[in-house]
């Protein structure tokens, strides 16, 4: 991600721009996106609110960022699955528009609703909308951060010389990093070593 | 294995255990204990000529005690580095007027009882975690007669001794008497596949591993009978049926139904008793030697390293990767990844490409020369700082320098600060913001949450790494519960600020819970037991101020427990049911007062 600052100055007033992803049927099957993004509308300094069918898609990301463009949105919120998945897609499609990549929240719709209420569709629109209020609230008071360059070690430790570690070390090697090889036992070979033939070949281990 | 030895990129560090890691992606400190030889590992020739007059004899590990080795050893002939040992507790020649017949022979004089174990210190900026498995051990299932019975064999024994290298050279012959079995039986799912014993999971390689053993037979001994009782024989992988149909094509009996017991008879034969699922009856077959193929477990190192290296581990033992599709070889850590068995059962072939796909993603990170750094790092607000040094004092990474004498504004290290965010809540003075997980931020969470109905509402912190991910392990299984659970995600537990309870509370929160790693497993070192220490001081002020403080809970969930997030859930509601409308009206009242 660019360490430039954005283009647009974040002093300005929050324009908060809110996708509700159906995810396909994932989540659309459990809450009523359409509705979710409907109340989203609503909520102050909310600019664009729509319901999307995948947002982490190509043509999902490109209408957002098209969305960014013409309205001059600041700020997004994408309710979709969990950011543990695809919170860096995101952040990398806000700083391919000149956004600050940290302007962004995610509402969990998938993980922590719609798959965990599957037979409660008003409780889970109910809380899918709950979510969406509270990731605008935290996005209105998201600050721009940049990311730091820390030099670093060029080098590797493997823990066990089995054959996966051997494996590993030697691809390290052979790419030119330096590499330690620690293992607990007095030689490395690991459980293959102990190996005469081995399937589905049929030939020796070592 | 031998490049390993030579190469000029690798330093081989054998005998040795990691026994500390300090730092973060690109810059980790790494301890390790190497331990003492006592033969020098350059000088050695591995001529052998130490063994020959070494007059201790012990079983030896890598034939899985079928054999012998001397107390000056190497493990096996193609052992890498090719020096010998002496195991310094099987050795009577600590006090050399006791023995020293090796050194006396040494002619390179490789042989030094003084040497001690080393401590080295390593300069990383990636590890890859390649720990492997320890095989299962039968003992318990005492149905089979593993410790009772000599021709009751694991199937790594059965592979040391139908080795070429073996003790026998190959020989299959049956431990009581020598002989050659004329029948050999393999039970599979030994410590696989089982709620009650081992692990319930598939070992992956059992089936395979018996196919060939099978075939090693047949291959070699046409004429003995072999004999596989199976669940399912799962030869899944690429060439994988072919080998299965070349078995049964050579005359190895699949029967379908695990053994319900063995008895030995009277020469030493197994009676094995099983229930044929083909035929639903009892039948009984006598075998001379019984293989049972044990299935995998972790390695025994595992939890030491995981606790270390702040890693998670599935509810199997295996090590936890960030995501099991998208990022099979990642941990949640950056910066570590995972090879081979460390992180579930697999194959050689399996470990190889997962060991290339590790050292790939650890080159993805290093070969730029630099690494970016998050920016979720926290900022001293000089104006409101008192110089306490309580930030100074829970950092668990030493980031924060303060001079309490000199009365000067805490300094905070951003590149060792980790983000935990414990300074931050445990500041008095409100002059530590945590970058994007500011109080202004959270609290709008909260409000925005409680805005309307609060009383139907729970509200739940969690942290990133491990109850966060537990609940979306949750939804990942499918496992239902209450919808008026509302998650608030912080980096760590530690975060969770006093002030962001009380607010909850007095907005009308019937219930809070905040959650985290499990104590041990903290991503943040130890940040979990300030989490621990603050709900305990919260629940005693709760109590003081007549509130009760169950009402307040603490739970531990790792990324792996989406059942138990799931269970907490539950009981949350239900503890938020007993929670009633003057309660309610009287906590709001107590606290506006405050």
């Amino acid at each position: 991600m660019s360490k430039i600052p954005p283009v647009k100055p974040v002093e300005q007033e929050p324009r908060i721009g809110v996708y509700v992803c159906h995810c396909g049927l994932n989540i659309a099957q459990s809450v009523d996106c359409v509705k979710v993004a409907a109340e989203a509308a609503d909520v102050a300094d909310v600019v664009v609110a729509k319901d999307i069918v995948y947002a982490c898609s190509e043509p999902g990301q490109q209408q957002i960022k098209q969305d960014i463009l013409d309205n001059d949105l600041n700020r997004v919120v994408i309710a979709s699955c969990s950011p543990r998945l695809h919170e860096p897609t995101f952040k990398k499609m806000l700083d391919s528009v000149g956004c600050n990549p940290y302007l962004l929240d995610m509402a969990n719709l998938r993980e922590q609703c719609s798959w965990v209420h599957m037979n409660d569709r008003d409780g889970a629109t109910a809380k899918a909308e709950t979510l969406v209020n509270m990731a605008i609230s935290r996005v209105r008071h998201l600050e721009p951060l940049y990311e730091d360059t820390l030099p670093l070690t060029p080098k590797t430790l493997v823990i066990g010389g089995g054959v996966a570690g051997i494996q590993a070390a030697l691809d390290l090697a052979d790419s030119g990093y330096e590499v330690t090889l620690v293992e607990k036992g007095p030689s490395i070979g690991g459980v293959m070593a102990q190996l005469d033939k081995t399937f589905p070949t049929m030939d020796c281990s070592i | 294995m031998a490049d390993v030895g030579r190469h000029p990129r690798i330093r081989l560090l054998t005998l040795s255990e990691v026994v500390d890691v300090k730092g973060y992606v690109g810059n980790f400190k790494v301890k390790i204990i190497k331990k003492a030889r006592y033969v020098d590992e350059k000088s050695c020739t591995a001529c052998g000529d130490c063994v020959t007059v070494c007059p201790v004899v012990r079983p030896d590990e890598f034939n899985m005690g079928l054999g012998s080795r001397k107390a000056i050893y190497t493990p096996f002939p193609q052992a890498i580095p090719s020096s010998y040992l002496i195991n310094a507790k099987e050795c009577l020649g600590h006090n050399p007027a006791v023995c020293s017949k090796c050194v006396e022979v040494c002619a390179k004089g490789c042989i030094n009882f003084h040497m001690s174990d080393e401590e080295i210190i390593e300069e990383v900026g990636t590890i890859i975690v390649a720990t492997g498995l320890t095989p299962y051990d039968p003992t318990e299932m005492d149905e089979y007669g593993y410790t009772r019975f000599a021709n009751v064999l694991t199937s790594l024994e059965f592979e040391r001794l139908v080795n070429a290298g073996g003790p026998t050279k190959g020989g299959m012959i049956r431990p009581s008497d020598r002989n050659q079995p004329k029948s050999v039986g393999f039970i599979q799912c030994v410590g696989s596949r089982s709620a009650t014993k081992g692990g319930h999971y598939c070992s992956n390689i059992c089936c395979m591993n018996t196919v060939k053993a099978t075939l090693i037979i047949k291959e070699h001994y046409p004429d003995v009978e072999v004999k596989v009782f199976y669940i399912d024989i799962r030869a899944f992988g690429k060439g994988f049926e072919d080998l299965y149909t070349r078995s049964r094509r050579l005359g190895a009996q699949y029967i379908r139904g695990l053994p319900g017991s063995v008895e030995e008879t009277e020469n030493g034969s197994l009676r094995v008793a099983v229930e044929n699922g083909a035929t639903g009856k009892l039948e009984f077959h006598e075998l001379d030697m019984l293989i049972l193929a044990q299935g995998m477990k972790p390695a025994p190192s595992t939890q030491r390293l995981q606790e270390i290296m702040g890693l998670q581990l599935t509810s199997d033992g295996f090590y936890l990767e960030a995501h099991p599709k998208l990022q099979p070889v990642d941990a949640a850590t950056r910066g570590i990844f995972f090879a081979g068995c460390a992180e579930g059962p697999k194959d050689i072939k399996e470990s190889v490409t997962q060991a290339s796909a590790a050292a790939m993603r650890a080159i993805r990170l290093m070969h730029k020369g630099e690494i970016t750094a998050e920016p979720i790092t926290s900022t001293i607000i000089a104006d409101k700082c008192k110089a306490c040094g309580k930030c100074a004092e829970v950092c668990p990474y030493n980031a924060i320098s303060v001079d309490v004498k000199a009365k000067k504004p805490a300094v905070v290290n951003s590149a060792s600060c980790a983000g935990c965010g414990t300074c931050s809540a445990e500041c008095h003075f409100d002059a530590i913001s945590m970058n994007h997980f500011t109080d202004a931020q959270i609290m709008g969470q909260v409000d925005s949450m409680l805005k309307t109905a609060p009383e139907s509402k729970i509200l739940a912190f969690a942290c990133n790494w491990c109850s966060y991910a537990g609940a979306d392990y949750a939804g990942v299984s499918r496992l239902q519960y209450p919808a008026n659970v509302h998650l608030i995600r912080v980096m760590c537990s530690g975060r969770v600020d006093e002030k962001f309870i009380w607010d909850g509370f007095r907005q009308g929160a019937p219930v809070i819970l905040v959650s985290g790693c499990h104590i041990g497993d903290c991503h943040y070192i130890d940040a979990n037991h300030w989490t621990q220490k603050r709900v305990d001081r919260i629940r005693k002020k709760m109590e003081k101020i007549g509130l009760r403080p169950e009402r307040l809970q603490l739970e531990w969930i790792s990324a792996a427990e989406g059942i138990r997030f799931a269970a907490t859930m539950q009981r949350m509601e239900v503890l938020r049911q007993s929670v009633t409308a003057e309660e309610l009206a009287e906590t709001q009242s107590v606290l506006s007062k405050l």
